[in-house]
């Protein structure tokens, strides 16, 4: 039995804007292992996005990691703290071992190169093959990631393939040098449904068939149910509720994730039925009240949630940061 | 279902590119009951949201007719479309980004008002305060900028400046779907108890089946510029009887970890507009297309009450509308 292939403890990530440093991660922590699926799932600003990119060391700029440790298992064992790395060392595991596909492909491909190039450049950077055995590799790549008359497709550009191709043509990117370790930041956010549907149907194949672990980044609780085996719940900047996934949608506790839920317009509910919406917005990061952020938001909220609260378990496996946590049955449509 | 306001008669709209033409919206034909809303969904390049702009001549249709309220639109001259369009709007995705960034929020909304010499400054001003009252925000957000909104404000914003002239009929193009979900939630119910409050017709254009399910009594349902499947909401979503329709409606991830799907997977991407496939356009990605589907486009096929399916592969009885 070995550890967990990625174990963040405590990431605490600031920002600078005009003058005044902002806090976009509070304490985060999550584990995850070998072959499974962690889903970050949470709204516009809930530190979800900010989460990965201080996993592959690509905070901008104006970010830096303020505390914390994200601990990396590599596949021949070693463990690292990546928020220690020297940037020369990040980079020789970025792409190789840590890949990454985003939301939209096309802001992520160089539309100069072909997709045969971009795909064999990662080749070129992290493999011993010549540029024969590359090739054929690539070749391998888009088959796997079924990209219909691949080996015409080698030479066309990113522009003369579809969303959903170049998203194949993204996870093929990511995974030509076997990585231990897969961030998917709403990978399939910007297709359409059917497109989607294949996109998940593939990522799940490959997963089965290459053992990587991913860290699966998304908005929708409907794509949460589908891939992840546990589901982190993010609101402004830290996690609220954390548990395997069939225990977050039978017993979800916290009542913002209880909130989420109720806000989606799921097929087949009960017709007449009104949805009940979370009142209220999210509050800007430079006004964050100082107990929980969710209050403001909260029917539950009193005194208690002025101070500041931590995750903690309230069953094996369940945790969750909230001092009036829901206990009534979910009821099911 | 009661009279309709809107008949869409046969309505086509083609795009002429170097390439070739593009068949955008091709022989398009359904009725939006008065006092309902009517779902528009299909993917990226179903044309809907050409559609929904060629109703309003936001963009002039190639051929066809709609009739609003008893009159052709297409045949209106310019001072009659003027008078026409009062009575109908339109809201975007972003309505805010749109527009000019200077205006305040005031002005957005009572633009309508003035371009029609409606009111006063005095009595322009009332009619702000109240309909920012009607979509949840207060009146004193009239004097700053869109931009200081958040994505849900400005939505409601957008909804208030459509409200303005008090119009019969609204297309809502992919309103809600920039927004966070319990965002989305608030602005779904808004719509709603406008509907209720002021017996609005609308057609709301989206993508996202649950959310049009949710809101709609009606779904029309569109691939490569054609209607597919038009129905009554239940129903169709119950029992999709076009295989897209079932493809489509199984694609929907569903937050229910422990559900057993059968899901429909289709191979490959919409075909290109400039080449869509005879007979039935949906034929190349159909798991039941056959040798007849070549020749000859599908004529809509009755299987329950309103609910009407453009497949030669269904068993139903062929209407004779």
């Amino acid at each position: 039995m070995t550890g967990p292939v990625l174990d963040v403890s405590n990431l605490q990530v600031t920002f600078r804007a005009r003058g005044r440093s902002v806090t976009a991660l509070r304490d985060v922590s999550f584990t995850l292992h070998p072959g499974k699926t962690l889903a970050l799932v949470g709204e516009s600003g809930s530190g979800k996005s900010v989460s990965s990119l201080a996993i592959m060391g690509l905070l901008p700029r104006n970010g830096a990691v303020a505390g914390g440790e994200i601990r990396y298992r590599r596949p021949d064992g070693k463990v690292s703290d990546l928020t220690a790395l020297p940037e020369q060392e990040m980079r020789k595991l970025r792409g190789s071992s840590i890949a990454m596909i985003f939301q939209e492909p096309m802001s992520s491909l160089n539309p100069l190169f072909t997709i045969g190039d971009q795909i064999g450049e990662m080749l070129l950077l992290h493999s011993p093959l010549d540029a024969q055995a590359r090739r054929k590799r690539v070749l391998e790549m888009l088959e796997l990631v079924e990209i219909p008359a691949a080996a015409s497709r080698l030479d066309n550009y990113p522009h003369e393939l579809s969303g959903g191709m170049r998203q194949r043509v993204m996870i093929a990117l990511a995974l030509v040098c076997n990585p231990a370790l897969l961030i998917a930041d709403e990978p399939t956010t910007a297709l359409d449904v059917t497109i989607q549907a294949q996109i998940l149907d593939l990522m799940r194949r490959l997963q089965k068939e290459m053992g990587m672990s991913i860290l699966f980044i998304t908005h929708d609780m409907g794509v949460v149910a589908e891939v992840a085996d546990d589901v982190a719940v993010m609101y402004a900047g830290a996690i609220v509720e954390q548990a395997a996934v069939g225990t977050l949608f039978a017993r979800p506790s916290h009542p913002y994730t209880r909130g989420l839920l109720g806000s989606i317009p799921m097929p087949g509910r009960p017709e007449g039925k009104r949805l009940v919406p979370i009142p209220g917005t999210v509050p800007p990061l430079h006004a964050m009240p100082p107990g929980c952020a969710f209050a403001p938001r909260c029917k539950r909220a009193d005194h208690a949630c002025d101070h500041p609260v931590t995750l903690s378990e309230l069953e094996q496996g369940h945790r969750i940061a909230c001092f009036h946590p829901v206990t009534q049955e979910v009821e099911h449509a | 279902m009661p009279e309709p306001l809107l008949q869409i008669r046969n309505l086509s709209k083609r795009f002429e590119t170097p390439r070739g033409t593009v068949h955008a919206v091709n022989d398009v034909s359904f009725d939006i009951p008065r006092g309902s809303i009517t779902g528009l969904v299909g993917e990226s390049g179903s044309g809907k949201t050409t559609l929904g702009r060629s109703l309003l001549r936001l963009i002039e249709p190639s051929e066809g007719q709609t009739i609003f309220d008893g009159t052709d639109l297409n045949r209106l001259d310019k001072s009659g479309l003027r008078a026409a369009r009062r009575r109908m709007q339109i809201i975007f995705q972003d309505p805010v980004s749109s527009l000019n960034p200077r205006l305040r929020v005031r002005d957005v909304i009572a633009e309508g008002l003035r371009a029609h010499g409606i009111g006063n400054a005095r009595s322009r001003r009332d009619k702000v305060a109240e309909l920012l009252e009607e979509v949840g925000l207060s009146a004193d957000h009239m004097n700053r900028f869109p931009h200081e909104f958040s994505g849900g404000q400005r939505q409601r914003i957008g909804i208030a400046r459509a409200l303005t002239l008090e119009p019969e009929f609204i297309v809502a193009d992919e309103s809600v779907s920039a927004l966070d979900v319990s965002i989305q939630a608030q602005v779904l119910n808004l719509l709603l108890d406008l509907r209720e409050r002021r017996n609005l017709t609308m057609l709301f254009i989206a993508h996202d089946l649950s959310v049009v399910e949710y809101l709609c009594d009606q779904i029309v349902v569109m691939y490569l510029g054609r209607v597919v499947e038009k129905g009554p909401s239940r129903p169709l979503y119950r029992n999709p009887s076009h295989p897209y329709t079932q493809a489509l409606l199984s694609a929907i991830p569903m937050p229910d970890p422990g559900l057993e799907r059968r899901r429909t997977l289709l191979k490959g991407d919409i075909p290109s507009p400039l080449h869509p496939p005879s007979g039935c356009v949906f034929r190349t990605r159909c798991p039941k297309a056959a040798e007849i589907c070549a020749a000859g486009t599908p004529e809509p096929v009755t299987v329950g009450q309103f609910h009407q399916s453009y497949c030669k592969r269904i068993e139903g009885h062929h209407a004779t509308t």
